[in-house]
């Protein structure tokens, strides 16, 4: 396929349906994004390092956030639930695109541009890659242009 | 049955179940999202939307037979029997959960009763119509035909 890793954009999907995290991994994977699944917002932030990994039951979670990278990953909201007002919420705290359940192709369709501006944006910048993101580089297959889809 | 008979049976049966509701536009959301590399995606979801929903009415049942019924924990496993047939184009199912969903809010019991009857019949329909579906999917595919491409044109 030749695609390289600078091409493809990574997306954490976290919805605590297993119906829902396959459609919306076909649906991903079938705009060639590379997907990672998660069914609770405790593994999302735990994928993403910003928790610790291994956590028992009762134990409150600490949120560490020592990479600035990670505060500029693109946020979407996924709900079957209608309501304006908790979207608007969710678009004033932040998140980029809302998107009413189900999922549809045209949906992830707009998933791209918002992306790509991220990216250009990250290009301009002039500031020295830290430790952090080299180190997510090599290991991980998490790249800075990820893009989280929250339910 | 030759192969063209067979797949003008399968057109005829799956536009019956959209014209009668049971499915929705969803569904060939899902049928779009099937190809070479994920042959079995369609049967997969679906089989796993019946194993949840068959979990679901089951705790339905159970809750609703309290003596005093918690009506907050029976909105959740509507909510979740509401979303995933909505995933699926399951829509008479997704329907009656709707439904559901106000009478849980009204806390009306009888009412609810008869919704979870309702819609236990709902999904055993669907199950049923998809099942026969899927088996004229298969004779076709041995008689080594091709599934025809659908489109909501009606």
């Amino acid at each position: 396929m030749g695609m390289s890793a600078a091409a493809q954009f990574h997306v954490l999907a976290v919805d605590d349906s297993l119906i829902d995290r396959m459609l919306i991994e076909r649906l991903l994977k079938t705009s060639s994004f590379h997907v990672t699944t998660v069914d609770s917002a405790i593994k999302a932030l735990q994928y993403l390092g910003m928790v610790e990994d291994k956590l028992k039951g009762y134990e409150t979670p600490e949120i560490h956030q020592e990479s600035n990278s990670l505060k500029d990953i693109p946020v979407v909201i996924m709900s079957s639930e209608n309501v304006p007002s908790r979207i608007n919420r969710c678009l004033e705290d932040g998140a980029e695109e809302f998107f009413l359940k189900p999922v549809q192709q045209s949906d992830v369709n707009k998933l791209k541009p918002h992306l790509l501006k991220s990216r250009s944006k990250e290009e301009e910048e002039t500031q020295p890659i830290n430790n952090n993101k080299r180190k997510q580089e090599s290991s991980a297959p998490f790249n800075k242009n990820s893009y989280k889809i929250k339910i | 049955m030759e192969v063209g008979q067979m797949q003008r049976q399968w057109i005829d049966y799956t536009r019956s179940l959209f014209i009668e509701g049971f499915l929705d536009a969803q569904f060939l959301q899902l049928e779009q999202l099937q190809d070479d590399n994920n042959p079995d995606f369609v049967v997969e979801v679906v089989s796993l939307f019946f194993q949840d929903s068959h979990k679901l009415l089951n705790d339905l049942t159970v809750a609703l037979d309290q003596k005093s019924v918690d009506f907050k924990m029976v909105d959740a496993h509507v909510h979740q029997l509401k979303g995933s047939s909505s995933s699926i184009g399951a829509q008479r199912v997704k329907n009656c959960c709707i439904a559901f969903r106000n009478l849980c809010e009204e806390q009306n019991i009888d009412g609810c009763l008869k919704c979870l009857h309702q819609v236990k019949q709902e999904c055993c329909l669907v199950k049923n119509k998809l099942e026969t579906l899927f088996r004229l999917e298969q004779q076709i595919m041995a008689a080594g035909g091709s599934i025809p491409l659908m489109e909501l044109s009606f």
